[in-house]
């Protein structure tokens, strides 16, 4: 019977032991030598019975398959678009992922995407190089037409959708707008202009006391706000998340 | 900018704010840190919102230019390193960089800020030279006058170092301080379709038709100006402009005298 070092929600700093023993599996953010479970980054503990892993405190985003994330075109070329991610890394979105439509051979490309245009999008690929691949094909997936771009740290992503997107929900509710959150940081908002600074403002607020709980109350009050339950018209980028700061894989 | 995105911006504009909240006219926050740098004669620190500049002064004794044997010399250089902006490449100074290190210089020079003349030593043979390095740390817009208030607030903490007449001592600094005559202040004024902001953020740069540095002294007298973007400008706008930048300086120079200004 192995032993838990580091308690769940302690820091834990690069190379720390988090827990001993073979009955102990890793997850993201720790790995094993030998017996031990070490921290791979700095992060919060967060066990799942035997399932120990990390929740980053900060960092830029890593791409991961399945993630819903958005993407900005920085490069329009021959057979696709080179999309910005947030990341260290740029992804491609090929044509034949980009849109359904038959598109003549030598046809003008930004017609569908244009250089700077803000895409919500999916990661369909993630190579050991981490060349990324992404595509427009799925629910929910589209350019972000107009609205503006709220940039926040990844890792507070899941506290800004809230528990089965409880957050999020309201956010729109109360301030009239439409918001899409990406898994990479980006958030898209739109709105009236005076709307959008109101979201602005309530995310800078979360993303400052995401470490407190029943966060979603405090924005209720913020926000004036009369129901903090979901209301199940938020879009897809948040289905897969929980108020712990987790998500499945 | 992508035109849906500025059309964006521009709505923004005519309810009279900006994407962050601010009013067009109002800055981000500044603060100052000065005599970050022990090593050199004078240094600070500014920040402006995410915007993070850090200037040093260092004197050296040099032979004075023979058409000026009796006055020392001045000298600005800016640079852009990558670890402030990933636009930013590392190489030979670029448009940018040198633009910004002119205009801080125009600023002082032109105004006179730093009395030559006293810092001659042996009239044709020695004198100080006032050499400021301004150094981008972060790059979130606006970084030409977050550069010129450092650079100021550097030279007003600068201290001459030793010398005896042969060898500068820079380990034992004199009681001499570099006392400056003016006080300049570069504000940039930005136009964006009909709207005029100052302190612009990388998305309003971006979005940017034209711009007018615009340098005063405390005494609001317009020592520089500078007109950079693709737009031109109507003598209306250019009052406007001035104006804005002479109100902001002051505004900036109310708010931070004593702390490095």
């Amino acid at each position: 019977m192995g032993e838990q070092l580091l308690a769940n929600k302690a820091i834990a700093v690069p190379g720390e032991e988090i827990a001993r023993g073979m009955d102990f599996v890793p997850a993201a953010g720790t790995y094993r030598d030998k017996e031990s479970i070490l921290a791979a980054r700095l992060g919060l503990v967060s066990t799942d019975n035997r399932l120990i892993k990390l929740i980053p405190l900060s960092g830029r985003y890593l791409p991961k398959r399945g993630d819903m994330i958005i993407g900005q075109v920085i490069d329009v070329q021959l057979s696709g678009w080179r999309i910005e991610l947030n990341s260290a890394y740029t992804a491609l979105l090929s044509m034949k992922e980009g849109t359904s439509e038959y598109i003549e051979k030598g046809a003008d490309l930004r017609k569908y995407f244009d250089l700077g245009d803000w895409i919500g999008t999916k990661i369909i690929n993630v190579t050991t190089q981490r060349l990324v691949d992404v595509s427009m094909r799925g629910p929910g997936l589209h350019k972000l037409s107009g609205g503006r771009i709220i940039k926040v740290n990844p890792s507070k992503v899941p506290r800004i959708i809230g528990k089965q997107g409880s957050m999020i929900g309201m956010i729109k509710n109360a301030t009239n707008t439409k918001v899409v959150v990406g898994q990479n940081g980006v958030i898209w908002v739109s709105g009236k202009p005076g709307d959008e600074i109101r979201v602005l403002d309530v995310i800078r607020k979360i993303e400052r006391e995401s470490h407190k709980s029943g966060l979603t109350d405090v924005i209720k009050t913020y926000l004036g706000a009369p129901d903090a339950v979901g209301d199940g018209n938020y879009e897809q980028m948040d289905d897969q998340n929980e108020d712990t700061g987790e998500h499945h894989e | 900018m992508n035109s849906e995105r500025k059309m964006h911006l521009l709505d923004y504009f005519k309810e009279g704010f900006r994407p962050d909240g601010r009013k067009l006219d109002e800055f981000r926050p500044i603060t100052i840190e000065a005599g970050t740098i022990k090593t050199a004669e004078g240094s600070a620190i500014v920040t402006i919102g995410g915007t993070r500049v850090i200037v040093g002064v260092k004197m050296q004794v040099e032979k004075p230019y023979s058409d000026r044997p009796n006055e020392g010399t001045m000298m600005v250089g800016a640079e852009l390193y990558p670890m402030a902006s990933p636009k930013f490449e590392s190489g030979p100074p670029n448009a940018q960089s040198i633009e910004i290190a002119r205009v801080i210089d125009r600023g002082l020079r032109e105004s006179k800020a730093i009395d030559t003349k006293g810092l001659c030593l042996i009239p044709g043979e020695k004198c100080w030279s006032v050499i400021m390095d301004v150094c981008a740390m972060n790059e979130e817009g606006n970084l030409l006058d977050a550069g010129s208030i450092a650079a100021l607030a550097a030279l007003n903490t600068t201290i001459f170092p030793g010398f005896d007449g042969t060898i500068v001592d820079y380990k034992h600094p004199s009681d001499r301080k570099l006392e400056l005559k003016k006080q300049p202040i570069a504000i940039t004024v930005v136009k964006i379709a009909n709207y005029l902001l100052v302190d612009p953020t990388n998305e309003e740069e971006q979005a940017m038709d034209a711009r007018l540095t615009v340098t005063t002294t405390a005494e609001g007298t317009i020592c520089s100006l500078q007109k950079g973007g693709e737009a031109s400008l109507l003598p209306e706008e250019i009052q406007a402009m001035l104006e804005l930048a002479k109100t902001k300086a002051k505004e900036i120079r109310g708010s931070l005298s004593g702390k490095g200004l």
